[in-house]
């Protein structure tokens, strides 16, 4: 069969405005949306641009907005978008080239919240540090992030203004604030409580619509509420 | 500077001047600079290149477990461990250097848990481990619980926390540069005094100055047609060296992994099997249990997806056709959607089936290249197969070969190689910093690889690389995959060559100067090619079959002439391909016919 496939084009270096194209592409059912614009790129126009790499929803290279909903375009298959399908840019961001975006800013926002474990305490045995699988079940569900940019970018709070942190900050936030072998919770929970961090979300559950990863993120975001409830940061 | 369709022109090289520089932000890559930085203090200019964030490395895609004999399951040791990777590898390991990984690993994988990886846990909250193929306990009675994991996401967990660590300890990101040459001014003997990297953002040329370089740039699957490699795996970091007249070791070696997605050839983890499940054929029958009547379907990834291959050749596969079936279902809700709860979505999101009711399709997948650039045991790159060593270049992970993986790599060994070695690199690198020269620039490989873009950018016709790289990667899959022979890998080899013939004339869309990836898939396609050349000429070379290199035409293996490494070396000047040998560093297991 064949796809028709709008994708919405724009190079700074040639064009003044964005613009659609269409391709028509052969498919079949089981196919990618990612495979379908690697035919584009390979076969009928080697400018067209975009970022991939693991291919299977992994690596969380290419999060874009497809048929009205931020995806990754290898975990969407032609038989569920059906047989005309739009591809453009994730919002929110500055559009560098096609469907490419500066994501710097998602990556400073993420840096903002500092996501590593800090304890430079080790067991006096030398061995592994403790923590009990309900403990370690806390932060499994926001350990799982692929830093995609889905949920930020499909958030409404976030595209009215940059400077919230965003969902995607918020959970990596999480993944450390909860974690029993953490030391830094209250520096975290204090860039937490600033007015640029979690008070901002509106709990729309856009971003929870848009993870691929399924994470319940607005939950972690209200976990983190709580947590800063309870150190009387509020 | 040449102008490019009157509107865009490469800008002149940029200098960097740094201490060290890691290529490649796996793990390996992201262990080593932390390690410098540890090593060398926070003022210390360490530099990471990468192609990609950091983030979207391929160790992320790493799934069931990191081997390390904790023993907190079940008692191990890792002598053990030594003798299985010994063995797993059908005895062309180094034992010397397996014996450092193997020991290595417990220490190593506590420091991860003190960085924050996320390890699932016991009920008294230690690190959880649980069985993968060909590990064992007391040489071989039978499996062995070992494996340490978070969920079936271990090489996520491990990316992320070193990435994370790294942060902490700001090292210097070059985010979304693609390295093409190294500086090495005085040829190949060295030193390294640096890389060329061209920026994808602008298609400017950076040169990095530095006194020590690490290639950990990961592997290169994309040569075969069904691979669970990132489209980014395309052997960069071993086509360069061998470019400027360095040698690749063991290339013939490369692991096809039983259970890749029928098709789409990512993988369903072993993870699967280390749980309980198997593979049936149209029969319904377990085969594994003919190959290997001990181990079953936890024996040793080249012995299964040859038995697979045998399956099919005997009219065995589904319905007559070239896959078999991975059965889990009996693992029940819990299992799947606890412990394999990514393998699950895999299939319910790929497939449309359910693995509690319906069987699985796989075939076998280009997985993992056990051969590389030669190292010694801290990763310091070897010149030749006496072993001199290429001051200031270093290698880890999969780019490099220590060898600790021999003839076929047992599942989880390549995360624990990225580590030990990724780490042992770095620290070697910050002990020998203060001995290694000042850099200098080598001008005439910045004029190469000006020159190279320059031409690829100005050609206004040739073929479409994607066009040659797909026809790569099926005369590869064909001619020089699980099964090879003599004719195969000599029509191969000509194949090969005629596709580097075509190669010097590329259409390349894309003329413009911004996010250039159509340029970056083209020079991509060279060092595929290099690789493609290497591979089938150390195949071809080898006239037996061990672990992952299996000779129809010489179907036994011969320890009488073949303990042995190839070192492939294609001289610059005259194009001239050579093959030199290595023996095998044997120190505490004599080899002994395999079984599983």
């Amino acid at each position: 069969m064949d796809v028709q496939l709008r994708i919405r084009r724009y190079n700074p270096e040639a064009d003044d405005e964005p613009h659609w194209e269409e391709y028509t592409v052969p498919a079949e059912p089981n196919d990618r949306v990612l495979d379908l614009l690697h035919h584009v790129k390979w076969y009928q126009d080697g400018t067209l641009t975009f970022r991939r790499s693991c291919a299977h929803g992994v690596c969380g290279s290419d999060a874009m907005l497809i048929n009205g909903r931020n995806r990754l375009a290898c975990e969407y298959l032609v038989k569920d978008a059906g047989p005309q399908i739009t591809v453009e840019a994730i919002r929110g961001m500055a559009v560098l080239k096609d469907l490419l975006v500066d994501m710097e800013p998602f990556w400073e926002s993420y840096r903002q919240v500092k996501p590593f474990l800090v304890n430079d305490e080790i067991p006096v045995d030398g061995k592994e540090r403790r923590q009990s699988p309900a403990d370690r079940d806390r932060f499994e569900d926001t350990s799982r992030c692929i830093l995609c940019a889905a949920c930020t970018t499909a958030c409404p709070v976030f595209w009215a203004d940059q400077s919230y942190v965003g969902p995607a900050a918020i959970v990596n936030a999480h993944r450390f604030i909860v974690d029993s072998r953490d030391t830094a919770k209250e520096e975290r929970l204090q860039i937490m409580a600033d007015p640029d961090g979690v008070w901002r979300c509106r709990t729309t559950f856009n971003c929870v619509e848009a993870c691929p990863r399924d994470i319940k993120i607005t939950r972690a975001i209200l976990e983190v509420t709580a947590e800063i409830g309870k150190a009387g940061l509020r | 500077m040449t102008l490019v369709s009157g509107r865009s022109a490469i800008p002149p090289t940029r200098v960097h001047e740094m201490d060290a520089v890691v290529v490649g932000a796996g793990g390996a890559g992201l262990y080593a600079a932390l390690e410098l930085k540890q090593e060398l203090g926070l003022e210390a200019r360490i530099g990471v290149i990468s192609k990609l964030y950091p983030s979207r490395s391929h160790t992320g895609a790493a799934q069931g477990g990191v081997c390390a004999a904790l023993g907190n399951t079940e008692e191990d040791h890792w002598e053990w461990h030594w003798f299985d990777t010994v063995k797993g590898g059908d005895y062309l390991v180094d034992q010397d250097a397996a014996e450092v990984m193997c020991h290595d690993a417990v220490e190593t994988i506590i420091n991860l848990e003190h960085l924050g990886l996320p390890f699932d846990r016991t009920p008294d909250g230690l690190i959880n481990q649980r069985r993968f193929g060909g590990h064992t306990r007391n040489y071989g009675e039978g499996p062995v619980r070992r494996s340490c994991f978070a969920a079936d996401r271990t090489g996520h967990a491990i990316l992320q926390t070193l990435f994370q660590q790294c942060i902490r300890h700001d090292v210097t990101f070059f985010d979304e540069y693609q390295v093409l040459d190294l500086a090495l001014p005085q040829g190949s003997g060295g030193p390294v005094t640096g890389v060329i990297a061209l920026e994808t953002a602008t298609t400017e040329l950076h040169a990095f100055r530095a006194k020590a370089v690490l290639f950990a740039t990961g592997g290169y699957g994309k040569i075969f047609k069904v691979t669970s490699n990132a489209h980014t795996l395309t052997g960069d970091g071993m086509a360069i060296p061998y470019r400027r007249g360095l040698p690749l070791e063991d290339m013939e070696f490369f692991q096809f992994h039983p259970t890749g997605m029928y098709r789409l050839g990512f993988l369903l983890s072993e993870a699967m099997r280390g749980e309980g499940g198997f593979l049936v054929n149209d029969r319904g029958e377990r085969f594994m249990e003919r190959y290997a009547p001990t181990m079953k379907d936890l024996a040793s990834r080249d012995v299964i997806s040859r038995s697979i291959y045998l399956e099919i050749a005997e009219g065995r596969g589904i319905g007559g056709k070239d896959y078999v079936h991975l059965d889990v279902r009996h693992l029940g809700a819990d299992v799947l959607n606890t412990k394999l709860p990514d393998m699950s979505g895999f299939i319910r999101t790929y497939f449309g089936l359910e693995p509690l009711t319906d069987l699985v399709p796989i075939q076998p997948t280009a997985h993992y290249a056990m051969g590389g650039v030669p190292t010694d045991i801290d990763g310091r790159v070897l010149a030749d197969a006496t072993g001199a060593i290429v001051p200031g270049f270093y290698a880890a992970g999969e780019v490099a070969c220590v060898s600790v993986h021999g003839a076929n790599r047992l599942g989880t060994n390549s995360l624990l190689d990225i580590l030990v070695f990724g780490r042992r690199a770095g620290k070697k690198m910050a002990a020998e910093l203060a001995d290694l020269s000042q850099p200098v620039a080598d001008a005439g490989a910045e004029v190469s690889v000006q020159t190279r873009i320059s031409g690829l950018l100005a050609g206004t016709d040739g073929e479409r690389p994607a066009v040659i790289r797909s026809e790569l990667q099926e005369v590869m899959f064909l001619k020089c995959g699980v099964y090879r022979t003599e004719q195969l890998l000599a029509e191969c080899r000509d194949e090969v060559a005629g596709l580097r013939e075509r190669a010097q004339h590329l259409l390349v869309d894309d003329k413009g100067c911004r996010y250039n990836t159509d340029l970056g898939e083209a020079l991509e396609l060279g060092f595929l090619l290099d690789c493609a050349e290497a591979t089938v000429e150390s195949a071809l070379a080898r006239t037996e079959t061990r672990g992952g290199h299996a000779r129809e035409d010489f179907p036994e293996r011969d320890d009488a002439n073949w303990l042995k490494h190839t070192f492939a070396t294609r001289d610059p000047a005259s194009g001239a391909m050579s093959m030199a040998y290595k023996p095998v560093t044997i120190t505490e297991f004599q080899p002994k016919p395999r079984t599983y």
